[in-house]
C-alpha cells in the first residue's frame, strides 16, 4: 500500500512535467493523482471497475477544484495530471493484444470496459464540475 | 480582436478543453466593451466574429500539444482583462511573449520524468519491484523515440509507432534475457507515457458539453494514437 502511494504520486507528477504544468503546481498534481488512485486500489475490490473510477475521479475532481480556487489556476492543470493512473492504458493494451492474437471475443469485451471506464472517467470530471458550482450557488 | 484570436490560439494549441476556448474569447470580448462575439473552436480551427464589427476571422492550428503552464498563463491574463487591468493593447504583447515562450521544462527533464513515471505506473499495475528498472529503461527509450522522431517526422502517428515498436522490443529483450519477470506489466508501464489519456477525456468532455464536431474529431485523433500504440506493440508480440 506504501509502494501504491509513493509510486502513484511521482508517476503522476511526472505526468505534470511531460504535460508542462507550472513548476509550483507539481506538488499538487501529484497529491490529486495520489488520492484518486489509493480511492480506486481500495473500492476496485469490492465494486465493478467503472464504478471505483468514477468515484476516483469525482474525487480527482473535487480536489482539482479545491486546488484551483486556492491556487486561482484553471482546473485542468490538476484534473489532467490526476486522472491519468485511471486511464485504462493497460486494459486498452491487452485488448490491441487479444486481437492481434485472434482473441476477438476477449478483444472486443475488454475494449468495451476500456470504453465505459473512459466514459466514467469524463463523468466523474463532469459531475464535479457541476457539484462544485452547486456548492458555490448554495453558498452565495 | 487579435487579443481574442492569439488567446484562443494559444489555449487550444496546448491542449485546453473546446468549451473554455471559447468561453475565453468571448469573455475577453465582453469586457472590452463588444458584446455579440461569437466563437466557433473545433481541434484544427478557430473562427470569431464580432457583430457589426469587423470581418470574421479564421485561424487554422496544425499543431497541438499539451502545455498546461501557457493555458495557466493565458488565462491569468484573461482574469486581468475580465477585471479590467489590462487594455487590448497592453494585453497583445503579453500574449505574444506567452505564445514564444520556452517550455517550463527541457526535453532531457521530460525525458527523464517519463522513465519514472514508467517505472512507478509497473508497479502500480502490480508489477513487481524486479520489473521497474526494465520499463524504465523501456520507457525511457519510448519516450525519447517519440520525442525526437515527431521533430524530425512531422506525422505524429509514425512516431507514436515507432516509440511503441521501440518498448516492445525492449520488453521482450529484458524479459528474453532474464532481467524481468512479466512482459505484460512492463509494457503497460512503459506505454502510458505516450497513451492520450487527455485527449480521450477531453473528446468525452466536450461530447457531453454539446460540442458534437470536436468531440468527435478529438476522439478519432484519441483512437488514431492508441491503435498507433496498439500496432507497435503487437509487431514485437506476433514474433514473441
Amino acid at each position: 500500500m506504501l509502494a501504491q502511494l509513493i509510486t502513484s504520486f511521482i508517476a503522476t507528477a511526472g505526468f505534470g512535467i511531460i504535460f508542462n504544468a507550472p513548476r509550483r503546481s507539481l506538488l499538487q498534481c501529484g497529491v490529486a493523482g495520489m488520492l484518486g488512485w489509493i480511492v480506486y486500489v481500495m473500492l476496485y475490490q469490492h465494486i465493478d471497475p467503472v464504478g471505483a473510477t468514477l468515484i476516483a475521479t469525482f474525487i480527482v475532481g473535487g480536489i482539482s477544484q479545491m486546488f484551483a480556487r486556492i491556487y486561482k489556476t484553471p482546473v485542468i492543470i490538476f484534473s489532467v495530471a490526476g486522472v491519468i493512473p485511471l486511464v485504462p492504458g493497460g486494459m486498452a493494451y491487452n485488448a490491441m493484444r487479444s486481437f492481434v492474437e485472434n482473441h476477438y471475443t476477449a478483444a472486443t469485451e475488454l475494449a468495451a470496459q476500456a470504453a465505459m471506464i473512459s466514459g466514467s472517467i469524463a463523468l466523474g470530471l463532469v459531475l464535479s464540475e457541476v457539484f462544485n458550482q452547486m456548492i458555490r450557488r448554495a453558498a452565495r | 480582436m487579435d487579443t481574442c484570436m492569439l488567446a484562443g490560439q494559444i489555449m487550444l494549441q496546448s491542449g485546453a478543453e473546446t468549451y473554455r476556448v471559447e468561453d475565453t474569447m468571448t469573455r475577453i470580448a465582453t469586457s472590452y466593451g463588444l458584446p455579440g462575439a461569437h466563437s466557433y473552436v473545433t481541434p484544427t480551427a478557430i473562427m470569431f466574429s464580432i457583430t457589426g464589427a469587423e470581418s470574421a476571422r479564421l485561424a487554422r492550428i496544425a499543431e497541438r500539444t499539451t502545455d498546461l503552464h501557457k493555458i495557466a498563463q493565458v488565462n491569468a491574463i484573461s482574469r486581468q482583462i475580465s477585471s479590467g487591468q489590462l487594455t487590448p493593447t497592453e494585453a497583445y504583447p503579453l500574449l505574444k511573449v506567452i505564445e514564444a515562450g520556452p517550455a517550463e521544462y527541457s526535453s532531457w527533464m521530460k525525458m527523464i520524468a517519463a522513465a519514472i513515471s514508467s517505472g512507478c505506473f509497473t508497479i502500480m499495475f502490480q508489477g513487481s519491484w524486479g520489473d521497474f528498472i526494465p520499463s524504465l529503461v523501456a520507457g525511457l527509450a519510448g519516450y525519447t523515440t517519440m520525442l525526437y522522431l515527431h521533430k524530425w517526422v512531422q506525422v505524429k502517428f509514425f512516431a507514436e509507432l515507432c516509440a511503441a515498436f521501440i518498448i516492445g522490443l525492449l520488453a521482450s529483450l529484458f524479459i528474453g534475457y532474464g532481467w524481468g519477470n512479466e512482459l505484460d506489466k512492463i509494457i503497460i508501464g512503459s506505454v502510458m507515457p505516450l497513451v492520450p489519456g487527455l485527449l480521450i477525456t477531453n473528446a468525452i468532455r466536450d461530447l457531453m458539453a454539446g460540442h458534437l464536431v470536436s468531440g468527435i474529431s478529438k476522439g478519432a485523433d484519441a483512437l488514431l494514437t492508441a491503435f498507433a500504440i496498439g500496432a507497435g506493440v503487437a509487431i514485437i508480440l506476433t514474433f514473441v
